[in-house]
């Protein structure tokens, strides 16, 4: 097609015919070629990286060490994959995450659909007041060290799940979105299950939690993600509870702080300060990045439709 | 309109009938109250409670006597940290990442979004974007672990470097490379997740004005430069004046994974600051009034931005 546009004869067939042909000048042939060869490369480089780790993981340390560059291994072995799993460190910290992300998902939902139910009913007394409070705290907050010293000083939980799951519990903006979403439910439904005798727990339960499955599964799926990626609050809360630290904190001491350059090493654990190899290394972040791959299909179907709901209403 | 005076009289009522009618509703209510306490609970103690708690800024807050039993110091905090000689570097250090993260990064998500609108194959442009909102979803401990083994002594792209210049760059451990690497993973990851809200609002262009541009004959770089541009100029302004407000943040989560003695000099930022002393040193007081300073400019610069872009004539945040 490009090269025929090129041809002054082709090129006048070309714009007068249907929308292909628009304006199919040269000028707007070549910006076409460059965009294209562009926007792939820029793609291309976004997930190279990926691609370059996962075939590192499969590598020989000799290999690695020897050969420049390479994509595909030339022995494959599962020696790190099998090292990881036979770690019991690093088996525990993928049971932290998933336990964290399961949890903290729970807790977020629970939160979150009791409070934004609860303030989408326009006849309940003190309702803009609560508005207000919510949309308050989405503008100004105390910062790090006074939310440090809430959870650390005054409520104590150092040390304990409690602090990675309880102080992200609401995202405010979430909430407004949900309760936004319930407003738009058909009153007259949930008014008949009230005149059948159910509560309004019996009519959010029955009527209004079905009704928004897909709601729930997006928001459940956004918070789910952000808890298997969080590290600064394990990080900070949990100095000495090593047992309970998710993937992202030993990562952190495995990758980062084992590089020799690490300031910080008060932290660091004895078994970690050998540099491990770097297939290890490579496998330990696909291992880290497999269960966000696998939702991925899922959070694509309804983040851009999540997200444009919030820069609507937002 | 008088329907809803009248509602209110019956809503509010006046004396001891409002009193009833309020203990009639919230009785009524109970269960729906009883759904917003947890929600209430959890702003109260972890929004609310740290804002009051930016009292320990004027205090010598001591964990054992708590926030209302410190020693009240009024501003020593605030003059004890200008009087430490090196607090400018904070500063500079902080302000250079932030104007080079606007020069380099601020632009990419608009110029992608652009090039992306201009596909004309629906089908490849999903395929992309389906690539390039990959990173946003990645977790930034992992993008520093993979710049660490493709950067690093023993990585991809430090060999590549060897063998195209004859000697090796340290990317990781230079304090010339730093901020170009922090610039660089901010780029690789957010920008991709950026093109969305740009996107949106060009879905939002009435397409009739394309066709009549071209009817006038105006081509492509025409069109792009007096209707697509000037339809997203609104959102620009926004996230433009949103970016101004974070001028002060460096993004500490991130920064905190990048920094070693190695890049000492340039990595230390006011959030790094912030994060050592008050974190890692236990100086709750010291850190909490940098923490507040840096609001008190934030604020400001939002507010300020806000009535240039008025000044301007756009619509700005608020």
């Amino acid at each position: 097609m490009a090269e025929q546009a090129i041809s002054p004869k082709n090129k006048k067939i070309l714009e007068s015919s249907g929308p292909v042909g628009q304006n199919a000048t040269i000028g707007s042939r070549l910006f076409d070629i460059f965009n294209y060869v562009f926007l792939t490369l820029v793609a291309f480089t976004t997930i190279l990286p990926f691609i370059y780790i996962i075939g590192a993981s499969f590598a020989t340390e000799y290999e690695i060490a020897t050969r420049p560059m390479f994509i595909i291994p030339q022995d494959a072995t599962i020696n790190a994959y099998r090292y990881i799993f036979s770690s019991n460190k690093i088996l525990r910290g993928f049971g932290n995450s998933l336990f964290i992300t399961a949890a903290g998902t729970a807790i977020n939902l629970f939160f979150t659909v009791t409070m934004a139910y609860a303030i989408s009913k326009p006849r309940l007394r003190g309702r803009n007041f609560f508005l207000n409070l919510v949309i308050f705290s989405m503008f100004f907050s105390g910062g790090m060290i006074p939310g440090y010293i809430v959870v650390a000083n005054i409520l104590n939980l150092k040390n304990t799940y409690w602090s990675v799951l309880l102080p992200g519990a609401i995202s405010a903006y979430n909430m407004m979105i949900v309760k936004n979403f319930f407003q738009g439910i058909p009153q007259e439904l949930e008014e008949s299950a009230s005149i059948d005798g159910c509560t309004d727990i019996g009519v959010l339960l029955r009527i209004v939690l079905p009704l928004s499955l897909p709601v729930l599964a997006t928001f459940g799926l956004f918070y789910a993600v952000g808890h298997w990626n969080a590290y600064f609050s394990a990080m900070i809360y949990m100095t000495g509870a090593k047992e309970k630290w998710p993937l992202q904190v030993l990562l952190r001491e495995l990758i980062i702080m084992s590089n020799g350059t690490a300031g910080d090493m008060t932290n660091m654990d004895p078994e970690f300060v050998q540099p491990p190899e770097q297939s290890i290394k490579m496998a330990v972040i696909v291992v880290s990045t497999v269960p966000i791959m696998c939702v991925y299909p899922f959070l694509q179907k309804y983040f851009v439709k999540g997200v444009m709901v919030g820069a609507l209403k937002g | 309109m008088s329907t809803k005076a009248a509602e209110r009289r019956k809503m509010h009522g006046t004396g001891k009938m409002y009193w009833r009618r309020l203990g009639a509703d919230i009785k009524r209510d109970k269960w729906l109250y009883l759904l917003l306490l947890p929600g209430l609970v959890y702003f109260i103690v972890f929004k609310y409670l740290p804002m009051f708690g930016i009292v320990i800024a004027f205090e010598n807050y001591v964990p054992f006597s708590g926030v209302l039993g410190s020693e009240w110091v009024g501003l020593k905090w605030f003059q004890y940290f200008f009087k430490f000689p090196a607090w400018t570097t904070y500063l500079v250090n902080t302000l250079i990442l932030s104007l080079m993260n606007i020069i380099f990064y601020f632009p990419a998500p608009i110029i992608l979004a652009l090039m992306l609108n201009e596909m004309r194959s629906l089908r490849y442009k999903k395929l992309l974007q389906t690539l390039l909102y990959v990173p946003h979803f990645i977790s930034i401990v992992i993008v520093v672990s993979i710049t660490f083994v493709m950067f690093g002594p023993s990585g991809i792209v430090y060999k590549g470097t060897e063998l195209l210049l004859g000697h090796p760059i340290n990317y990781m451990g230079s304090p010339d490379t730093f901020r170009w690497m922090i610039i660089g993973q901010t780029i690789w990851k957010e920008t991709g997740w950026g093109t969305i809200i740009f996107l949106a609002a060009l879905t939002n262009v009435d397409t009739q004005l394309y066709e009549a541009a071209m009817v006038d004959g105006a081509g492509r770089l025409r069109r792009l430069w007096h209707i697509t541009l000037p339809a997203i100029r609104s959102t620009i302004v926004l996230m433009l004046i949103l970016r101004m407000g974070s001028v002060l943040d460096t993004g500490y989560d991130h920064l905190i994974l990048m920094a070693n003695p190695l890049n000492r000099k340039v990595s230390q930022t006011l959030d790094v600051f912030v994060y050592q002393q008050g974190i890692q040193s236990g100086q709750f007081s010291y850190a909490s009034a940098i923490g507040l300073m840096k609001s008190i400019v934030s604020v400001t610069l939002v507010v300020s931005s806000n009535k240039i872009a008025h000044l301007l004539g756009e619509q700005g945040l608020y």
